[in-house]
């Protein structure tokens, strides 16, 4: 054992030396660095002090103007306001306090404010404008301007405000802008727009304001200025101006938009109206909404926790975000499925005895109401579920899947909006997917049954029943929705168009979609929604609907004893002129009941709006009463 | 109950603690600083509190981890990141002219911040496997196995990194017993070499003037250095900034968030490579060696860690990872000063970013897993 431990010695040592080695040099490495700064900080410090002393040009970002964001007749609906602002550079002020008390003379300065901006001095550089009050009105700012000599260091600026003249009418399409945080940075360093981003806190958070972000923000200059070594600016050497964010004018008829939000009265819910003519976002509702001014300079904690907080959900977009069940406003697309698959002609008899037997389980008809023998025309204007249950044995869930998918359920539309949910559109391959549990996966028959009448999984945005109803209108041509009509550039006046997805035709036999149109134009003369629609003054093809929340477990409904937030939402969809359409919606009010009492009444008010032709009658149609013909 | 107890005891004693409180003085002095250099309160600076409570838990993680396992990770280690590394040269990701980045699907990787971690665990790892029957022919093989890394973080560019790789590589074959007789004569040859470049500066910076090994803009690099005075508007700007800031920083510095060089925005890159610019400038001199101080106690704990080590491995890695960490030092503070070119060489737990940090922080663990599972070795 001798020898391995006298070589492992020998080693050792050696090692040691090597370390002592490596150590010295480094000591020697870091001792070249002191000398190194001996002679920067010490004998050459006067000089290189005179050199920090007169580095003078410094670069300042010129923020480009946001666009503003109008209606398809001009009408504003999202724009920039001058708004004052005191900032403070700590290093130019001598005796802040001294300044302080004196400023409180000229402008009023809460206790609040002076705690914040203390707060904020001391975290931030002493060449760092520091705001002192934000939003002084005209009066306070050109108070201060003429007194402004008297306080170096104290500066009065002006910036545009985001500003939302509409308040919570249009809040959930047009969105607001916010203060950029942590994530947006990450995203715009991911983009290589950091750099256009200099100067701006704000960008667009949600709406129209996001998804046009880029267009609407422009791109950002830059001045090369010159200024003393506390960082005042003396003049400017080189300017390199900012390009102005372009216009945008969107779809939405503001007129319209008031009409319908109006129509809701206070009610939960959401409307969807398109032009089916070419895909236009006609009116775009989602009840209750909020006011997006309140998020444009940072929301209040209080007023955030309100909105978050409350059970009516302000802050959801429901048309995009909200999947519902359509109940039987799915029946029209069930029935052209049954025609065009050559399943069950229009004319074919089927007795409803207010159920349908399916092995031993019985599926009954709302209310159980008996309604004999009908033929297709017959079950859409009543809407007997009975004569849809009993498609089940003949139009396999595949089948019927890939049929409604032409019509764009349980897929994203595209539309031009942030954040749009697909929802759920059953198959068998759908099934299999969403569900772990092996025993879970198989499709049952009794489910294509539920299908059938727009319940069970199906689970659609108000949007896509919008987008489908406007596919029956155009017979049978689905054109994207959009939100956006054109973009502006407001200093040359040039309008470029908004160019979307070319229409896409549907191989729809015309005579099939004929009969369901008739019978959906009796819905609102005989049917379901006679009463909303009385005395109109045009054809209207609709289809009223209910959707179950609350599973009946054989127990009988009763609105008065379920839980308002479990009660029936009350849907409607349709388009008028029925033979030549000019507007195609869909419309869902929130635990509501019935389809035809609430929801068609809403429509009833929207479709007059846009339909009849000038404002002086709708101002008389509106009233519940009937206005005489003109 | 009893485990949890065990393991805490555990990781309690598996921590080097006075290598602990000189790395937690340098993080709180750097995360000082980070707060200077951006001006205030922002979103790097938080993003900087986390990296650093990330580094301590890695370092933590690394710290429990015995030698020996360490040593029989090093080969497939270092062959994983050699194939990464590869994989970069292929696939990788470009940002700013250079092809760093790795995307693996659900994360994204710089291979070759992990070769600094690599390439001196496998040589540590040969040295103790060949033990005491090392030949020339060892070295050569020792040689190879840092320069194909080497050329392959040559390439994508980035010189800085690629240094940190070679230089730790070096420190193995130092400690291991590469003869003297073959340093001195390199060394010579450098101080020549560069005495030689200083006096031909003139005609070597001629735009016409054709570097065989160099990318022009490393061939501008060296010039710049050379006489930072003659394009100061250009590519000198950043040395003559920086060299500015430090020197009119003084005895006792400017005063905290108040460096006119550093607020005003003329350091470039003050959050990242030039942070030392923005120390030096706001605490001046005195600051400056406090900092170095503190470095020079870092390496002294870590050279001792390596005297001490049972293991030849552990002996070579703790001696090596030690001279890397001076390295990062002496290179990025010989830049902010004028006395290097500028490669993008980091400041150890100054400069802002995440990766660089998690690399330091896994050198340190193993740094303190030597240090601690000496006596459970025998």
């Amino acid at each position: 054992m001798l020898r391995p431990m006298s070589s492992e010695t020998a080693s050792r040592s050696k090692f040691r030396i090597r370390i002592w080695v490596a150590g010295l040099f480094a000591m020697l490495c870091l001792s070249i660095i002191v000398a190194r700064l001996w002679v920067l900080q010490v004998d050459r410090h006067d000089g290189l002090v005179q050199r920090a002393d007169s580095n003078r040009t410094a670069f300042v970002p010129i923020v480009p103007r946001r666009g503003n964001i109008v209606d398809r007749n001009g009408e504003v609906l999202a724009r920039n306001q001058l708004n004052y602002t005191l900032e403070v550079m700590p290093v130019q002020v001598k005796r802040l306090d001294k300044t302080l008390s004196e400023l409180t003379e000229v402008v009023n300065l809460s206790d609040y404010e002076i705690r914040r901006f203390k707060r904020k001095l001391q975290d931030s550089s002493r060449y760092a404008n520091v705001v002192l009050r934000n939003n002084l009105n005209d009066v306070e700012a050109a108070w201060f301007a003429s007194q402004a000599f008297r306080f170096p260091g104290v500066n009065l600026k002006g910036r545009w405000v985001r500003d939302y003249p509409q308040g919570e009418t249009t809040a959930h399409l047009v969105g607001y802008i916010s203060r950029i945080s942590e994530n947006d940075l990450d995203k715009l360093e991911n983009m290589g727009q950091t750099g256009n981003y200099r100067g701006t806190d704000v960008i667009g958070k949600k709406g129209v304001e996001k998804t046009y972000e880029q267009l609407l923000h422009g791109l950002t200059g830059s001045e090369s200025i010159e200024v003393t070594a506390k960082g005042r600016m003396v003049r400017s050497l080189n300017r390199n101006d900012p390009s102005a964010g372009k216009d945008l004018v969107l779809t939405i008829d503001l007129r319209l938009q008031r009409i319908a939000e109006q129509a809701f009265e206070g009610q939960r819910g959401a409307l969807v109206a398109i032009d089916p003519s070419n895909g236009e976002i006609l009116a775009f509702v989602s009840r209750p909404a909020f006011d997006p001014n309140l998020f444009v300079d940072g929301i209040d904690v209080e007023s955030w926790r309100q909105l978050n907080e409350s059970e009516d959900f302000p802050l959801v977009n429901r048309p995009l975000y909200g999947t519902y069940p359509i109940g039987s406003t799915y029946k029209p697309f069930v029935a052209l499925a049954a025609l065009e698959l050559k399943k069950r002609s229009a004319k074919e008899i089927i007795y409803d005895p207010g159920y349908f037997d399916l092995g031993k389980q019985r599926y009954r008809n709302s209310g159980s109401t008996v309604y004999g023998a009908i033929d297709m025309h017959r079950a859409l204007v009543v809407s007997s579920d009975t004569y849809f249950y009993s498609l089940a044995t003949l139009i396999p869930i595949d089948e019927l899947h890939d049929f409604m998918a032409q019509f764009g359920f349980g897929q994203m539309t595209d539309i031009d909006l942030d954040g749009e949910k697909a929802g759920v559109l059953p198959s068998k391959d759908w099934k299999r997917k969403a569900f772990k549990r092996r025993e879970d996966q198989s499709w049952y028959q009794g489910e294509t049954v539920s299908s059938l009448v727009g319940q069970g999984y199906n689970s659609f945005t108000l949007l896509q029943l919008a987008q489908a109803t406007a596919v029956l209108a155009n017979l049978g041509v689905l054109r994207q929705p959009h939100i956006a009509r054109a973009i502006k550039d407001a200093r040359t006046g040039e309008v470029v168009p908004i160019t979307t997805k070319p229409p896409k035709t549907l191989s729809l036999n015309p005579a099939n979609i004929k009969v369901v149109r008739d019978a959906m134009v009796e819905v609102t003369k005989l049917g379901t929604a006679r009463q909303a629609f009385e005395g109109v003054l045009y054809d209207v093809a609709g289809k009223t609907g209910t959707a179950q929340l609350f599973s009946l477990k054989g127990g009988k409904y009763n609105s008065k004893t379920v839980d308002e937030r479990l009660r029936d939402h009350s849907l409607f969809m349709g388009f008028a002129p029925a033979q030549n359409p000019k507007i195609a919606l869909a419309v869902l009010v929130e635990n509501a009941g019935w389809g035809g009492a609430v929801a068609a009444p809403i429509a009833r008010k929207v479709f007059d709006a846009w339909v009849l032709p000038s404002t002086s009658d709708q101002a008389v149609l509106l009233q519940p009463s009937l206005g005489t013909k003109p | 109950m009893n485990n949890l107890a065990w393991l805490a005891k555990y990781a309690f004693k598996s921590i080097d603690w006075p290598l602990l409180l000189l790395l937690l003085i340098l993080s709180a002095m750097g995360l000082v600083v980070m707060h200077s250099a951006v001006g205030g309160t922002s979103w790097r600076y938080a993003d900087q509190e986390k990296h650093f409570l990330m580094a301590l838990f890695v370092m933590w993680a690394v710290a429990m981890t015995p030698p020996q396992i360490i040593a029989k990770c090093a080969v497939p280690f270092y062959l994983i990141v050699l194939a990464l590394l590869i994989g970069v040269e292929f696939f990788g990701e470009t940002s700013k002219g250079a092809t760093r980045w790795l995307n693996l699907g659900f994360v994204r990787i710089q291979p070759s911040e992990m070769m600094k971690i690599g390439a001196p665990m496998m040589l540590a790892w040969y040295f103790q496997f060949r033990d005491r029957h090392i030949y020339f022919i060892d070295y050569v093989i020792a040689a190879i196995v840092v320069l194909v890394p080497f050329a392959l973080i040559v390439k994508q560019p980035d010189l800085g990194t690629a240094l940190l790789v070679m230089g730790a590589g070096f420190y193995v074959i130092f400690f291991a017993g590469l003869s003297f007789k073959l340093i001195i004569p390199v060394v010579v040859l450098g101080v020549v070499g560069l005495s030689t470049i200083l006096y031909f500066e003139d005609f070597l910076c001629l735009p016409d003037t054709n570097w065989v090994m160099l990318h022009d803009y490393q061939k501008g690099r060296i010039c710049t250095l050379l006489d930072p005075t003659k394009d100061p508007l250009g590519k000198g700007f950043h040395t003559m900034q920086s060299m500015i800031a430090v020197g009119a920083g003084g005895l006792s510095g400017r005063g905290y968030m108040s460096g006119t060089q550093a607020q005003l925005d003329f350091i470039p890159e003050r959050t990242t490579d030039f942070i030392f610019a923005v120390f030096a400038e706001e605490f001046g001199l005195y600051g400056a060696v406090t900092l170095l101080a503190l470095y020079a106690l870092v390496i002294w704990r870590g050279l001792v860690i390596a005297l001490r080590a049972e293991s030849l491995f552990g002996r070579l890695l703790a001696g090596a990872l030690t001279m890397e960490l001076f390295v990062y030092i002496f290179v990025n503070i010989g830049m902010v000063l004028g006395l290097l070119p500028v490669v993008g060489v980091p400041l150890p737990f100054f400069s802002y970013g995440g990766t660089a940090l998690i690399t330091l922080s896994v050198a340190f663990g193993i740094l303190m897993s030597i240090s601690k599972h000496n006596k459970t070795q025998n």
